[in-house]
């Protein structure tokens, strides 16, 4: 028997789950219209590759991954497109998503159902970019693109994640009890792939006829179907890894940098229908539950509004709300005309009878419940306390980003104190300071180098003023030829071409340093906005040149030199454009690693940091050089 | 609720403190067989007037007064002040302490969950602060005077004819004026005042306010630490001393025994509002607060010391809970896998 360790915390919320697991997966009725979002994964969302009018076959693709967070996305089923527009969207927002709207023909007629035959003999890259393809994301709630997860280097355990903690949800419970041998030869395929030294598949022990079926299904392999405690949330895939396998997870790192990796059972089910069947994901297991008449699992296609499937189920009277996912981590549907994604795991209708409302919160009395049953190990009522005061510095110190969110502590609270909405409040607040403070500094960088533009320009000029000044007087004695005018221009021509040299040094160091598209096009807009800017002043010079006679040749000089300074200018703006463009088509897949969902954000932030640093770095210069006039204020 | 958890436990503050008065009942039925009806009336007094506190505070505060008079804080409050008072002791003492508690202490503070300082013993300790020789006068036990006779006395202070003197001093009291005249504790503690542990009777309702705490320890709300600590930290000092010099030092039983300790491991330092919330920080805050009632009791210029002991580390709570914050998740050092 496996040693199993305990996390800490957990609560164990009426489980709710039989309603729902007395009769066998049904298959949904394919609704008159399916709205199928392009947003399926935790990155961009798939940019649509069909047009209004078109006739699509099931499994066609219709929207292609936009970036490596991304996956495909395919028809659900046969039928024409009819609209691709913004529609409802199941998330607490309420905001609406692109979504390809079709009319189904009725027919459910497949298109070419192409199996990665000789997936075995393939390289693994291929695997996964073929798994990307047939849009292959996490299906546990998370859709997180699945190619990414599985392209770990080594691996010491495999964890399946079969324990379904949240109450009410048995979608995968009748996914493991019915479609058992599907799922472990899925796990084959991620086994084959990733070649851990074990495989664990955690259940919880409510589910005896998974944890058999599933038993059963594995007879032949050293997969291990390991039962662990109904305790939610066990099924968090970093509660799970501890239990299964001693090891804690720390916030901001990946499971994979401690040698594991987490699959829900019905990703790895979806895996092998890809590459076993050449199906693509246009259907998941939903469970319909709560005040219905008849609460069930069934396959519903990707698409199916809920309202519809909410109906099918039979809707009772009294019905307030649609929850989609459980009671513990899930959201009341703002529009239930929302298609069904593939995070839509489990649809509840809520009626207050069924799941009341919270009574009105009492002060906290700091008994200390919620610390007890957080599994992240926080001081809820510290966290609570530090956002109800909006003093968000101390929640952060106190680890308010290490919440997950589960609910737990407003579970149990004693004074029904709807704790999780208090961090939800402090993080978003958090974040949209951060986002300002982001926005600040890009506009402060903005301008500091345009101080220094100004500057520099104005150093320039007074610099060519004195070798023109130094080159009068010893061509005094001469005619009065036209040497100063080369000498002045030759300098412009050198200051420009440095100026330029270092541009584009600038610019091919910088991708090296970040790695980021983001940063040369932000560099090349720069550049660009400086060529203007040359070009007008350029023109601005000259008229004054025509006009004040005196001053022409240094006139002349300075439009040669500006015209010089912005067609160098536009070349390097154009190269790191280029270079930008190039990064993006490289997808920078294969160079930046495999991150977790924080990859573009990372790589945003580490664009801002070069920005700032750079600006940091001119400013530095600046201030070097005007170092007899220094002010107190600005170091 | 349109935000998850879609699911909440259905426990309520009200239910939390309705155990808490259901655990201390053992305890007031002993204190009424030994010592008399008067506890009920000093009981019966404290709840009204806190009640009546509670009402008028919320009323000024301009906060629901139903809402927070149901949530039963003050009734807890009324009954631990009641039960550290003297059962004989004079009717506007009781209400004063209890105003004192009520008002001060607690709604000045801005109600429940914010006080710092333990309403209860904030009321004692004014009480015994301001009135020590009243606040001494304990009706021994044994010296039984009808029900009547003691509601008259708690109210008239006229006793019936024939009885002269129904008050004296606690146990720990007599203990600490005998010890300053030179006898032993041995000899002492013979006197009948005293039974098999501590203060004749004392020691039954102490078990009885222990079975409470395992009622309440059993139904998950209160921790095991804090009073399981603060008994330790009596014993901490009672058992070397008493082994060094048992003539001069009590046995650390008495000492867990007498007074308000047992009351004060069981229901005072348990407290959520004003003591700690962290495992390790119920550790500390309980083992000091029992520290301090040894050194108050035996070194220190009051017999009895639970109030001050509490308050004092009440004090400390804010810093103990950020020094002993437990690392998250992952972020344990050495890690603990």
């Amino acid at each position: 028997m496996r040693v199993l360790h305990a996390f800490h915390g957990g609560v164990h919320p009426p489980e709710n789950k039989a309603q729902s697991t007395g009769t066998p997966i049904a298959t949904a009725p394919i609704p008159p219209r399916l709205f199928v979002p392009m947003s399926q994964s935790l990155g961009n969302a798939a940019l649509p590759c069909v047009k209004t009018g078109d006739e699509v076959l099931k499994g066609q693709k219709i929207g292609e991954a936009d970036g490596r967070l991304s996956a495909a996305v395919h028809a659900p089923t046969s039928g024409k497109i009819v609209d691709i527009a913004p529609h409802a969207y199941a998330h607490p927002s309420g905001l609406a998503e692109l979504c390809v709207v079709i009319e189904p023909d009725g027919l459910d007629a497949w298109g070419e159902r192409k199996p990665l035959a000789d997936w075995q003999a393939l390289p693994a890259a291929d695997v996964r970019a073929f798994l990307a393809d047939m849009g292959v994301v996490g299906l546990g709630g998370a859709v997180f693109p699945t190619h990414l997860k599985l392209s770990a280097p080594s691996l010491d355990t495999l964890v399946i994640n079969g324990a379904e903690c949240e109450p009410f949800i048995s979608c995968d419970d009748m996914l493991m009890r019915e479609r058992a041998a599907d799922v472990v030869a899925g796990i084959t395929i991620v086994a084959t792939l990733m070649r851990p030294k074990e495989i664990l598949i955690g259940i919880e022990d409510n589910k005896p006829e998974a944890i058999a079926a599933m038993r059963e299904a594995c007879k032949g392999n050293h997969f291990e179907v390991v039962t662990v405690p109904t305790i939610y949330p066990s099924g968090g895939a970093k509660q799970l890894i501890r239990r299964l396998t001693g090891k804690e997870v720390p916030h901001g790192t990946r499971s994979t940098d401690m040698g594991v990796q987490c699959f829900n059972v019905a990703t790895v089910y979806t895996v092998e229908r890809a590459i076993e069947h050449g199906e693509p994901v246009t259907s998941r297991i939903v469970t319909l539950t709560g005040d219905v008449e008849r609460p069930h699992n069934v396959e519903a296609l990707i698409g199916t509004p809920m309202n519809f499937l909410i109906d099918y189920a039979g809707r009772r009277t009294g019905v307030s709300e649609v929850l989609m996912g459980g009671p513990m981590m899930g959201f009341a549907l703002p529009d239930e005309d929302a298609g069904v994604t593939k995070a839509s795991n489990c649809l509840i209708a809520r009626s207050p009878a069924l799941l009341p409302d919270r009574p009105p919160a009492m002060p906290c009395i700091r008994c200390g419940d919620c610390a007890s049953a957080c599994p992240a190990e926080l001081q809820p009522m510290d966290l609570y306390w530090f956002a109800k005061a909006k003093n968000f510095g101390k929640a952060q110190e106190w680890k308010l980003f290490d919440c997950i969110e589960c609910g737990a502590c407003s579970y149990v609270c004693p004074s029904q104190i709807p704790l999780v909405d208090y961090y939800r409040f402090a993080k978003g607040e958090i974040w949209g300071a951060e986002r300002d403070k982001k926005a600040a500094d890009r506009a402060r960088a903005r301008h500091e180098f345009r101080q220094y533009r100004v500057e520099r320009d104005k150093e320039e000029k007074a610099q060519r003023l004195a070798e023109r000044a130094a080159a009068k007087d010893l061509a005094a004695p001469s005619s009065q030829s036209t040497l100063p005018a080369d000498d002045a221009k030759a300098a412009a021509i050198r200051a420009a071409m440095e100026r330029a040299a270092n541009a584009t040094s600038a610019n091919v160091a910088a991708p090296t340093l970040s790695d980021d598209a983001k940063k040369a096009a932000i560099e090349a807009a720069m550049a660009r906005a400086a060529a203007r800017k040359a070009e007008k002043q350029a023109g601005e010079t000259q008229r004054s040149a025509n006009v004040t006679q005196p001053a022409a040749p240094a006139g002349m000089d300075d439009a040669k030199k500006a015209a010089i300074q912005a067609a160098l200018e536009r070349a390097a703006a154009r190269k790191a454009e280029k270079q930008a463009a190039d990064t993006q088509e490289q997808g920078s897949a294969n160079r930046v690693k495999p991150a977790g969902p924080a990859t573009m954000d990372d790589a945003k932030k580490a664009a801002i940091q070069v920005a700032m640093e750079r600006a940091a770095a001119r400013k530095a210069v600046r201030e070097a050089q005007d170092a007899g006039q220094k002010d107190k204020n600005r170091r | 609720m349109t935000s998850s958890p879609f699911m909440a436990r259905p426990t309520t503050v009200s239910m939390v403190m309705l155990k808490v008065l259901g655990a201390l009942l053992p305890g007031i039925a002993l204190y009424a067989w030994f010592y008399g009806a008067g506890m009920l009336v000093q009981i019966a007094l404290a709840s009204i007037s806190a009640l009546a506190a509670e009402a008028a505070m919320l009323k000024a505060r301009g906060q629901p007064i139903g809402f927070f008079l149901k949530d039963g804080s003050a009734l807890v409050t009324a009954w631990l002040l009641a039960l550290s008072m003297p059962p004989l002791g004079a009717w506007w003492m009781i209400v004063v302490a209890t105003l004192f508690a009520i008002v001060i202490a607690k709604q000045l503070y801005g109600g429940l969950g914010n006080n710092p300082f333990n309403p209860a013993m904030v009321g004692f300790a004014v009480m015994i602060v301001a009135f020590p020789a009243q606040m001494a006068q304990w009706g021994s036990a044994g010296a039984h005077l009808s029900a009547g006779d003691q509601l008259a006395y708690i109210f008239t202070r006229a006793l019936p004819p024939g009885v002269d003197a129904i008050a004296s001093a606690t146990p720990l009291d007599h203990l600490k004026t005998q010890l300053t005249l030179g006898a032993s504790v041995g000899d002492t503690l013979a006197e009948p005042v005293y039974g098999h542990l501590a203060g004749a009777g004392g020691e039954w309702i102490a078990l009885a306010y222990l079975a409470g705490a395992l009622f309440l320890w059993r139904k998950r709300l209160i921790p095991w630490q804090t009073p399981l600590a603060m008994l330790a930290g009596v014993a901490a000092l009672a058992l070397p001393l008493w082994l060094v010099d048992p003539a001069h030092f009590a046995n650390p039983l008495f000492h867990v025994f007498a007074g308000a300790t047992m009351l004060g491991a069981a229901f005072i330092v348990t407290d959520p509002v004003t003591g700690p919330t962290t495992p390790r920080g119920r550790l500390i805050f309980g083992f000091s607060v029992g520290v301090l009632v040894y050194v108050i009791r035996v070194f220190g210029g009051f017999p009895d010391s639970v109030a001050f002991a509490v308050l004092i580390m009440n004090i400390a709570v804010p810093f103990i809970d950020q020094a002993t914050r437990p690392p998250a998740f992952g972020a344990k050092k050495g890690g603990r896998a």
